[in-house]
């Protein structure tokens, strides 16, 4: 569904994409993940042929991008970082609108709005204005809106941020019942239990490369230990000194917090147990454990 | 801005974007009608009366009538201004429209086409209602005469909607606009014969005038409202269209850079 080659681009100085390769297949969900700056916004923007690349080829639907960009945009529907619906519309109106940016005619997206409200659960909402809606209304009609022309592939970036824990689950149970419908997803996100629940594969990049790619369970085993006891209070330094070697496989220190990567997490919290002044955390690996370990603990504002 | 400079790719799909400031206008359309006509006319009128009754004949019209061809030229080319400089810029800087519309198979050409032929059509209800105002006071020579100021005021619109997009692709906000208006569309106004001959003006000047859009505006619009054919017609329709031309070509390079890089 997407295929792209050696994907460069650079930005004065900055090579904010460096060679990236990637291959989505059709009906999957594809995570692209990484620290603010890692370039997924600019890969996006690349494949859509909003910004020429240096070098490197992307073939997009099986339509190569940016030669036959408006083709292959046909293909795609768009939810942004930053929502951009029309203000000086109503739901249907935005809808409506957006629908003929694509050549439909009015009476083919009339047709396909009763269903469209239905799938962002703003059916009661058709003639409310922009402003009337909260944040997870605008971003679930932003979804429909990229549904207006019935595309193929999604591009989502990052779709829940900013959303309280109840609008997340609605726009994940939309994004899951597309994928059912056998559409293709491709999601940029900082939630790794975003990637964890709906992605199938998903791309870690850092500094405009691809740093790992596969699916999110694969890559915890691959690169994390089962267990995480994360230990931290009075007398951490001297416990982290006597024990930390021993007990666990792998181990790190992140400011006042232990991180002990282990096979056996009952040892662990046994020998823990023994000094009350300590607190703990046991917890399954998961996939921060490997983003982080992978792309480090720096910040990258 | 080299590198994004090329001939424009036109396409029909701009309806679309012309369409969707239509249908937003609509719903705001009497105000927004009164808003951009009440002031033009009260200028007209006001001064027209006021000032008018106290001067003498201008090249065998009345001070009214002469004001009244400046008004539809000046009236036209403040609505055209305005509309691609805040409303267009509300549109792609502030509300985000134009990148909503880029993420449809929808080139910046077509985009800022639909910007330039909306300005160009919101210009020309401006320009029209003048020359109503025109009509109904009879300050006409020739009735079938005037009926070419509708396509002068289309082409007037056209010409300062294609130069105000290059103010729009370069403006970091809304209070830059304000330089473009001190620096520009008033030295205009007063250099090009709006409100008095340039004949007035000292020779210098009146040189510089020569060159402005707004001159070959109002050479073409005022002769028409007193019942002459305009002279040197190709002259002047010519340099409002490159006007025009050359502003949308190099706002479109400006915002392919500033949006598209």
């Amino acid at each position: 569904m997407l295929k792209v080659r050696g994907l460069t681009k650079t930005y004065g100085d900055t090579e904010v994409v460096r060679g990236l390769d990637l291959d989505v297949r059709r009906g999957e969900c594809f995570g692209l993940l990484g620290p603010n700056g890692a370039g997924k916004t600019t890969t996006l923007r690349l494949l859509l042929g909003l910004t020429d690349p240096d070098s490197g080829s992307i073939e997009l639907a099986g339509i190569k991008v940016p030669q036959m960009a408006r083709e292959a945009r046909m293909k795609v529907g768009v939810v942004p970082q930053l929502d951009n619906l029309d203000p000086d519309f109503s739901v249907r109106e935005n809808l409506l609108a957006y629908g003929r940016y694509f050549g439909m005619s009015k009476a083919a997206v009339t047709a396909r709005v009763p269903m469209l409200l239905e799938f962002a659960g703003l059916a009661n909402k058709a003639d409310a204005q922009i402003a009337q809606l909260s944040g997870g209304m605008k971003r679930r009609l932003t979804l429909a809106r990229a549904l207006v022309h019935d595309p193929d592939i999604l591009f989502l970036d990052e779709p829940t941020t900013g959303l309280d824990p109840q609008a997340r689950h609605l726009i994940w149970q939309g994004l899951r019942r597309l994928l059912a419908e056998g559409k293709t997803i491709v999601l940029t996100t900082h939630f790794m239990d975003e990637a964890e629940r709906l992605a199938d594969r998903l791309a870690i990049l850092d500094h405009g490369r691809r740093v790992v790619e596969g699916a999110p369970r694969a890559l915890i085993e691959a690169h994390i230990e089962p267990a995480v006891v994360e230990v931290f209070g009075e007398g951490l330094a001297d416990w982290t000194r006597a024990h930390a070697a021993t007990l666990c496989l792998r181990h790190e220190s992140v400011g006042e917090t232990l991180f002990c990567y282990t096979a056996t997490p009952d040892s662990v919290i046994d020998a823990l147990k023994e000094v009350p002044a300590l607190r703990y955390v046991h917890r399954p690996s998961n996939l921060e454990d490997v983003f982080l370990k992978l792309t480090g603990r720096d910040l990258r504002d | 801005m080299i590198k994004h400079l090329r001939l424009p790719r036109l396409s029909w799909r701009f309806i679309p974007v012309w369409q969707r400031n239509y249908l937003v206008w609509k719903k705001l359309a009497i105000p927004s009608i009164l808003g951009n006509l009440a002031d033009p006319m009260l200028y007209m009128l006001g001064l027209g009366f006021g000032l008018g009754s106290l001067l003498p004949d201008i090249d065998g019209m009345s001070y009214l009538s002469f004001l009244a061809a400046g008004t539809v030229a000046y009236s036209t080319m403040n609505a055209a201004t305005f509309e691609v400089l805040y409303s267009s810029f509300s549109r792609m800087h502030v509300q985000r429209t134009w990148d909503a519309i880029l993420n449809a198979p929808m080139t910046l050409d077509d985009i800022m086409l639909g910007e330039l032929t909306w300005a160009t059509s919101k210009s020309l209800l401006s320009g029209v209602a003048i020359l109503a105002v025109i009509w109904g006071l009879g300050l006409f020579g020739n009735f079938w005469m005037t009926l070419w100021i509708i396509p002068v005021v289309a082409l007037v619109g056209f010409c300062f909607g294609g130069m105000g997009l290059v103010m729009n692709a370069v403006s970091p906000s809304y209070d830059f606009f304000l330089y473009y208006f001190t620096l520009v569309i008033t030295p205009m106004v007063l250099l090009c014969g709006v409100f008095f001959p340039v004949t007035q003006l000292p020779p210098l000047l009146q040189s510089v005038s020569a060159w402005l859009p707004l001159t070959h505006a109002i050479d073409l619009a005022r002769p028409l409202v007193i019942g002459r054919v305009p002279d040197s017609v190709a002259l002047h329709v010519t340099a409002l269209l490159i006007y025009g031309s050359l502003g949308y070509v190099i706002a479109l390079a400006l915002t392919r850079k500033r949006l598209l890089k």
